[in-house]
């Protein structure tokens, strides 16, 4: 029996899963423009913020306005309280894309510090988990959901990678490197908490799905 | 502290099996909620504990229903004092045409001895104000009840109930005729009550279901399938059944 707010649960999920791709796109067209030093890509991603920021209010608004109208319970209910969540955290997600854009304005004018290998493996390591972690959320994949939250412990190594080598390779050993070593710090920080958010996300599905609280008790995945 | 226990409870409305081997336990001062869809069985089972269904024809019944750990069903229980200590509110407010003041006395003049009128008099303030009436009608208690709106009659019902001391109030229904805000009213009224008594609620109404008990019952086709908290049950039942209920996909 198909009822009224099935509806509009799927035209959320469809909402839900464009705040996702435009997160994804903003990470990428970030570290492209860090490869690339494409000061017109990064002020791009700046500039799109706003729609998502907009899209963000739109699903929140949405997902209010489905509790008051419909009192949704059980599934229902944890499909758009979980809904709210991942919203914001693709919106932080997108917010992030800004602070790699924004760090990559200061250094694309210096001279390029180091050949960029692991920041961009770690973009990849990011893109792919805020689709998976969405891919979870749109197709209630636990498993999916699961590989998300197994993806973190590489992000980890690799910004650890990164961590060492600009700190012991270059800002150690001379000074003066240390301006533009500080924002490739920065910029490998900000991508590895994209992989925490979409860790909350992967949590998010799991309860979504399963009911079950994994969020602060990984005994249980 | 548990009230009321069933082991292995049946009933049978002559060859219509109407409550299929309940098992349950409910607990005392907390507000147990019994939903399901229509003929589900759950008004029946409401009216087990204060044996109700005595009064429909063929109605036969077996396993046990114990309320402080005596068995109701056997044959010897006085139906006048369980009626008393499990009372029942009705789904439309059924005050006697009497006065106000006559509806609350009613009771205790049945089953009380040689009461005097003071103690009735304080009888009758009390309750009524323990379900916040007496302000109301303090000044027309003389009046007839059915002068009362829907709200104050189902109140006055209530404190009917209360005066005779039960110690489980059985609610069918309770609102269903009551507008938002007056269900409002009532429903304060039981989370108020909770404290001294025991109190079981079937109603259609889950979102009133989820707002007001503590516990929650789901019965489909007489069989209780699911029992919980009323917070688990609402955000992550067990069972796909309620699920499917409370979600508006049974059907």
């Amino acid at each position: 029996m198909e009822r009224h707010i099935d509806q509009e649960l799927e035209e959320l999920n469809k909402e839900i899963s464009r705040m996702g791709v435009l997160a994804e796109e903003a990470i990428y067209k970030s570290i492209e423009a860090l490869k690339n030093r494409d000061k017109d890509m990064a002020k791009s991603v700046i500039d799109n913020d706003v729609n998502i920021d907009k899209l963000e209010l739109a699903v929140d608004e949405k997902c209010i306005d489905l509790i008051a109208r419909f009192q949704p319970m059980a599934r229902d209910l944890r499909f758009i309280t979980i809904g709210m969540k991942i919203n914001t955290e693709l919106e932080r997600i997108a917010d992030i894309a800004v602070d790699i854009a924004q760090r990559t304005l200061e250094i694309v004018d210096k001279p390029l510090l180091k050949p960029l290998i692991d920041i961009p493996k770690l973009a990849v390591v990011a893109q792919n988990m805020i689709k998976m972690s969405i891919d979870s959320f749109v197709k209630e994949d636990i498993s999916l959901a699961k590989k998300v939250l197994l993806s973190d412990c590489e992000a980890d190594q690799l910004r650890n990678v990164i961590q060492e080598e600009l700190i012991e390779g270059y800002m150690v050993k001379d000074g003066t490197t240390a301006p533009r070593a500080v924002q490739l710090l920065l910029i490998a920080r900000f991508l590895e908490r994209i992989c925490d958010h979409t860790t909350n996300i992967a949590e998010d599905v799991i309860y979504m799905v399963q009911a079950e609280v994994v969020r602060h008790h990984p005994e249980k995945l | 502290m548990v009230k009321i226990i069933t082991k292995n409870l049946n009933l049978w409305y002559g060859a219509f099996h109407a409550l299929k081997n309940i098992n349950l336990s409910i607990e005392a001062n907390r507000i147990t909620a019994i939903i399901g869809p229509s003929g589900c069985g759950k008004s029946t089972m409401l009216r087990v504990f204060n044996r109700m269904n005595d009064l429909t024809e063929g109605v036969r019944m077996d396993g046990e229903v114990l309320i402080d750990d005596t068995n109701i069903l056997n044959s010897h229980t006085d139906l006048v004092v369980l009626r008393k200590k499990a009372g029942m509110v009705f789904q439309r407010p059924n005050p006697f045409p009497l006065s106000i003041y006559e509806n609350i006395a009613f009771g205790e003049k049945i089953h009380g001895e040689n009461i005097t009128r003071n103690k009735l008099d304080e009888i009758v303030e009390k309750s009524l104000k323990d379900v916040f009436l007496w302000d109301e009608v303090k000044n027309k208690l003389n009046e007839s009840a059915l002068r009362l709106s829907l709200e104050q009659r189902q109140r006055l019902c209530i404190a009917r109930l209360i005066a005779v001391k039960p110690e489980v109030l059985l609610m069918d229904e309770p609102c269903s005729t009551l507008d938002p805000q007056a269900t409002a009213r009532v429903e304060e009224l039981m989370r108020e009550l909770k404290s001294k008594y025991t109190i079981i609620i079937v109603t259609h109404n889950m979102q009133q279901a989820a707002r007001v008990s503590d516990d929650t019952g789901f019965m489909l086709l007489g069989k209780l399938i699911e029992f919980g908290q009323t917070q688990e049950i609402f955000t992550a039942p067990r069972d796909k059944r309620t699920e499917d209920y409370i979600t508006g996909r049974y059907g």
